[in-house]
């Protein structure tokens, strides 16, 4: 393993050469907020909320899928950075119908997390109010599509742990859905496992348990590390 | 085949022509107005004057001037008919004897014209693109053979590095630089892939070159993949093309019958096959690495890079991308060398570039011409200006991912560098021309409508950004919006321009910016006082009638 030295937001920190701008920060105590992002799946670089300032780019580079190189220069946290999140977020709740106060994620909801962190103060993008549908088909769970923000994580989980590809996306634009196999109710799925991998590392309420009331959905997100460690080691 | 053979072919072409020759646009653009009608009464007006042993109706690909089609030609008198019909077709016939055509004639001085340089359309309009053994008497397949038996891969490389060929796609990124890194990427396997998913609004150059000269492509491609160590190549192709995607098929189909595609092409040991993919009406999928999830028969939507696809593409394979312009440029390179076309062009900008020329313009249609042009040249000279008098107000170039170019900045070069300088870009070769009757507010919805409804969804900026400025851009329109919504408008525009994961998203705010760059007045025009300044500007009027409720 070669290691390299990098400064993030004027810390000199080292890291290994296979690792990425967000494993580096991680691991340096240096936290990048992120979203699409579940350790333990792979990433796709899409809610764009890990976006960092490299020295000597002028792009702005996702954490989650930028590799590190030697001597670069890394800000996480630029008012210019602090802007665009802020917008990336208030654009997220103006694009469904998320209202915290009802939701089964109230206060275990990574979206409402960030916002708070970021210091978003109100959305100024006026609500699109799409007309988005509860699929309660399943035995046991029910997705929400007024809170789904398409991180893809559901068909990333289902996909490479689970290993059943029930989840995926369909349409295109603002139009796009998460769906159960060829876009079927979620019960009539025979691909589903019920292993409820999904639910549980759907960062709103999106995807939540049947019988779980305004804020009593607590999600467990961390299985997803260890699953993916064991199956390593015991390959 | 041997050089033998193919020389062989071409001079049993040659020997069989006949004195003269009407050339009959068989393109998309004149196909829809009846050429192919036009064709069948033109066959059946010689065989009935009993012309057959001197005359011959041969069907082309796209002569360029598509708004006066359907366009015939006849050589070697030079005459050309204009917007000729099936019924009036006969007397073309007849006018060869001495008669009288009754079809409107065109002028092929115009400088319309005699301004272009033919380099990627130097076959179109010109050879039936249906048969491989026209292409052939025209030169074609020389250079693939020159570049097997004279050339290494590397020196292949090299001359086009020299000729300065830049990626017709759009970015413009040097062509040579890419081949390189393409041979120097290791890789058991690798890919060459012909991006033909042309979608810009306006935009028809690629379908244009596809449909009237496929070899070209196909033989740029086997060049491409002989100097980067690729023995497969991938034509990804619109499904909205379907004459391109046929004539494709019939192009594929000879170039495999006479062995010039296949295993050891020419007797060398270069193995190269060519298979067509249609996309499924994405715009998205001409973003290079949405189109190779597309081809692998995934959902077709971009990753970020890098890796880049010279690195890691095509199922992790090293693939070489180009636009079908810029394969369409590799042969009259190596055939006429790197030198020559260094010559042609700016010194940053080598060589022609191909435009759709239209919108509100005497001449619409397909032209090349040579970089560093000006665009008033462009639209006064080959294009003739605005019909009924009416004033050019600016030219879009670069569709949905471009910018609008005032009309006071028409002495700007054509080249990637000064389009950039003033705000837009090349682009594929979209060239929309506006008149004074054209709002640009409305330009720069039409635009952001499109971005928004293409948006793959991936990316939250580009999803849910385009949406709301298409809704700002609506307001404004509507005569809603404030100064307040022209601000956040501008903010937008900022942070999706920078946050976008893909092309898409990065350049969807670029049809506002321009406008706003140049056509700012318009806004202003548009935008109402702020509630609070119209309630400072009347206040008499608004504490009366509120003591009166």
């Amino acid at each position: 393993m070669a290691v390299k030295t990098l400064t993030i937001d004027g810390k000199a920190v080292s890291a290994d050469e296979n690792d990425t701008i967000l494993q580096a920060a991680t691991e340096a105590g240096i936290k990048i907020p992120t979203l699409c992002h579940l350790d333990g799946l792979g990433d796709v670089g899409a809610c764009r909320l890990c976006i960092t300032e490299v020295a000597g780019s002028n792009k702005l580079q996702p954490a989650c899928v930028t590799k590190i190189a030697e001597g670069m220069e890394v800000k996480t946290n630029s008012e210019r950075i602090q802007k665009y999140r802020i917008m990336i977020l208030e654009l997220l709740f103006a694009e469904r119908n998320h209202v915290c106060a009802v939701c089964v994620a109230n206060r275990h909801c990574d979206l409402q997390k960030l916002a708070a962190d970021a210091g978003m103060m109100h959305v100024r993008f006026p609500y699109q109010y799409p007309q988005a549908a509860v699929d309660a088909s399943h035995d046991w769970f029910v997705v929400d599509h007024n809170r789904c923000i398409l991180c893809t994580r559901c068909v990333r989980v289902c996909d490479e742990v689970e290993g059943a590809h029930t989840w995926d996306v369909m349409g295109r634009g603002a139009g796009s859905r998460v769906i159960t196999d060829l876009n079927q109710p979620w019960g009539t799925s025979e691909t589903c496992t019920s292993c409820s991998k999904c639910v549980q590392v759907c960062p709103t309420g999106a995807l939540s348990s049947k019988g779980k009331s305004v804020a009593e959905m607590v999600k467990k997100r961390d299985f997803v590390t260890y699953l993916v460690q064991t199956r390593e080691e015991r390959l | 085949m041997l050089l033998e053979e193919l020389n062989a072919m071409a001079d049993k072409e040659k020997a069989a022509r006949k004195q003269i020759r009407i050339r009959c646009c068989m393109s998309a653009g004149c196909m829809s107005s009846q050429s192919a009608e036009i064709k069948q009464a033109l066959d059946k007006a010689v065989a009935d004057r009993q012309l057959g042993e001197q005359v011959e109706v041969v069907r082309v690909g796209c002569m360029g001037l598509c708004g006066q089609g359907p366009l015939v030609s006849i050589d070697p008198q030079g005459v050309l008919y204009e917007q000729v019909t099936p019924e009036n077709a006969g007397s073309i016939v007849d006018a060869l004897a001495g008669g009288t055509a009754y079809a409107q004639q065109g002028d092929p001085k115009n400088p319309f014209f005699t301004r272009q340089l033919a380099v990627v359309s130097r076959n179109g309009g010109r050879i039936d693109p249906e048969r491989i053994e026209a292409y052939i008497e025209a030169g074609g397949y020389g250079a693939l053979h020159h570049v097997l038996h004279e050339l290494t891969p590397a020196q292949v490389v090299d001359a086009i590095t020299k000729s300065g060929l830049r990626g017709r796609g759009g970015a413009g990124f040097p062509t040579g630089l890419k081949w390189a890194t393409v041979a120097k990427s290791k890789g058991d396997r690798k890919y060459v892939i012909c991006n033909g998913d042309e979608g810009d609004p306006g935009a028809f150059m690629d379908r244009s070159v596809l449909e009237s000269d496929p070899h070209a492509v196909i033989e740029g491609m086997a060049i491409a993949g002989y100097a980067v160590g690729a023995s497969h190549g991938y034509l990804y192709v619109r499904a909205e093309y379907p004459l391109a995607i046929s004539r494709l098929q019939i192009a594929i189909r000879q170039a495999k019958q006479h062995g010039l595609l296949g295993e050891g092409l020419f007797e060398s040991t270069f193995n190269f096959n060519v298979e067509i993919r249609i996309g499924a009406g994405a715009f998205v999928c001409g973003e290079e690495t949405a189109l190779m999830a597309s081809i692998e028969g995934r959902r077709g939507q971009p990753r970020p890079r890098p890796p880049f696809p010279a690195e890691s593409g095509l199922w992790g394979c090293p693939t070489l991308i180009n636009n079908v312009e810029t394969f369409a440029n590799i042969v009259p390179i190596i055939s006429q060398g790197a030198e020559w076309y260094a010559g042609l062009g700016t010194e940053k900008s080598k060589g022609t570039k191909v435009f759709a020329l239209t919108g509100k313009i005497r001449n619409n249609g397909l032209i090349e011409v040579p970089m560093g042009i000006t665009i008033r040249e462009i639209v006064e000279d080959l294009g003739g200006g605005a019909p009924d008098g009416t004033q050019i107000k600016a030219v879009q170039t670069g569709g949905p991912s471009g910018g609008c170019i005032p009309a006071k900045l028409f002495d700007t070069p054509v080249d990637y560098d000064s389009l950039m300088k003033v705000g837009s870009i090349m682009g594929s070769g979209g060239m929309v021309v506006m008149d004074d009757s054209t709002n640009m507010v409305d330009v720069a919805r039409f635009y952001m409508q499109f971005c928004m409804e293409e948006s793959c969804g991936k990316c939250i900026p580009c999803r849910a950004g385009t949406v709301q400025m298409y809704n700002l851009l609506t307001k404004i329109l509507d005569r809603k919006a404030t100064l307040k919504d022209l601000e956040s408008l501008e903010e937008l525009c900022d942070m999706v321009k920078h946050t976008s994961l893909c092309g898409l998203g990065q350049t969807a705010p670029n049809p506002v910016i321009s406008t706003l760059r140049y056509f700012r007045n318009e806004y202003l025009a548009l935008l109402q006082p702020e509630p609070g300044e119209e309630n400072a500007s009347h206040n008499g009027h608004i504490t009366e009638s509120a003591t009166t409720r």
